[in-house]
């Protein structure tokens, strides 16, 4: 297969290399588990679980992505916060469980739904797997301390951006959601 | 290729992002209830991430970048996961539902 670029060769098995690999396996079923909870279940609140399970696979792959700080923030921001927030917003908006029964989808939208994802992602893998990515060679090791110099230094504006940026969402969440309320 | 070393390699990592784009835009799709479009979107959110972090991971000359950029992406869910909230709650207060279909003379 060209273009696919793999750090080392395979190991023995029994070894702990391989055991990795395994606990890697255990991550992705997650990660699959929960994508297809997420987006198949009728009922919201399991939904909201599936997204959960989706982002805890998620933050064990950042983790072996060789970074496990993006893997702790996504555990406490994903998983904790926005999941929880979902589900409350389930709880103060949806008296009955799930979507209402009396009204049906149009017939064509589930196989042109599924067929628009099985062709983004085949189109998406393909690309992905034919392409001869570059390696560049490295510069800074990447972790923590080096992440807070870059992020002070020559993104510290978009850092100031960003922190703006979610003072006005918090504000306009709560003047919304505060609006119509007598 | 071994399929206990799949960890080491890019290509898993692209095709995992593939596959949670694919599950958002189906369910961008076929949900028909605010929030179930939103979760879809979250999944979006999440195939971006990935891609910026095995990228950062394998190819990428600054490895800090990538972590960086997941970072604001982060940022930019969570502040849009709470306008979406509000808006829900707001939509709810005032129709009894927030099922898309039903709320379609919002448009103006």
């Amino acid at each position: 297969m060209q273009g696919t670029i793999c750090q080392t060769a395979g190991a023995a098995l029994f070894s702990a290399e391989s055991f990795v690999g395994l606990v890697f396996l255990v991550t992705l079923g997650m990660l699959v588990t929960g994508a297809f909870i997420a987006t198949t279940s009728r009922r919201l609140v399991r939904a909201v679980s599936g997204l959960a399970l989706c982002f805890t696979g998620v933050a064990g792959v950042y983790y072996f992505l060789l970074s496990p700080f993006v893997a702790m923030m996504q555990m406490l921001i994903y998983v904790g916060a926005v999941s929880i927030l979902i589900a409350f917003a389930i709880m103060m908006s949806t008296p009955e469980e799930g979507e209402a029964p009396g009204i049906k989808n149009a017939p064509l939208i589930g196989p042109l739904g599924f067929a628009l994802g099985g062709l983004v992602f085949a189109a998406l893998s393909i690309l992905a797997l034919k392409t001869p990515w570059q390696i560049f060679p490295r510069q800074g090791r990447g972790d923590m301390k080096h992440m807070g110099t870059v992020l002070l230094t020559s993104h510290s504006m978009v850092f100031e951006l960003i922190s703006l940026v979610l003072l006005i969402a918090i504000i306009g969440a709560l003047v919304l959601a505060r609006r119509g309320r007598n | 290729m071994n399929i206990l070393n799949l960890y080491n390699c890019l290509g898993t990592y692209l095709v995992l992002g593939a596959m949670l784009m694919a599950f958002g835009m189906y369910g961008l799709v076929t949900r028909r209830t605010i929030i179930g479009m939103l979760i879809s979107a979250e999944l979006i959110l999440a195939s971006a991430s990935m891609n910026f972090m095995a990228f950062n991971r394998f190819t990428a000359p600054n490895p800090a970048m990538g972590q960086i950029f997941t970072l604001f992406i982060m940022a930019i869910a969570a502040a849009e996961a709470a306008i979406a909230v509000s808006i829900v709650i707001a939509v709810y207060r005032n129709y009894k539902t927030i099922d898309t279909e039903e709320v379609i003379d919002m448009r103006g």
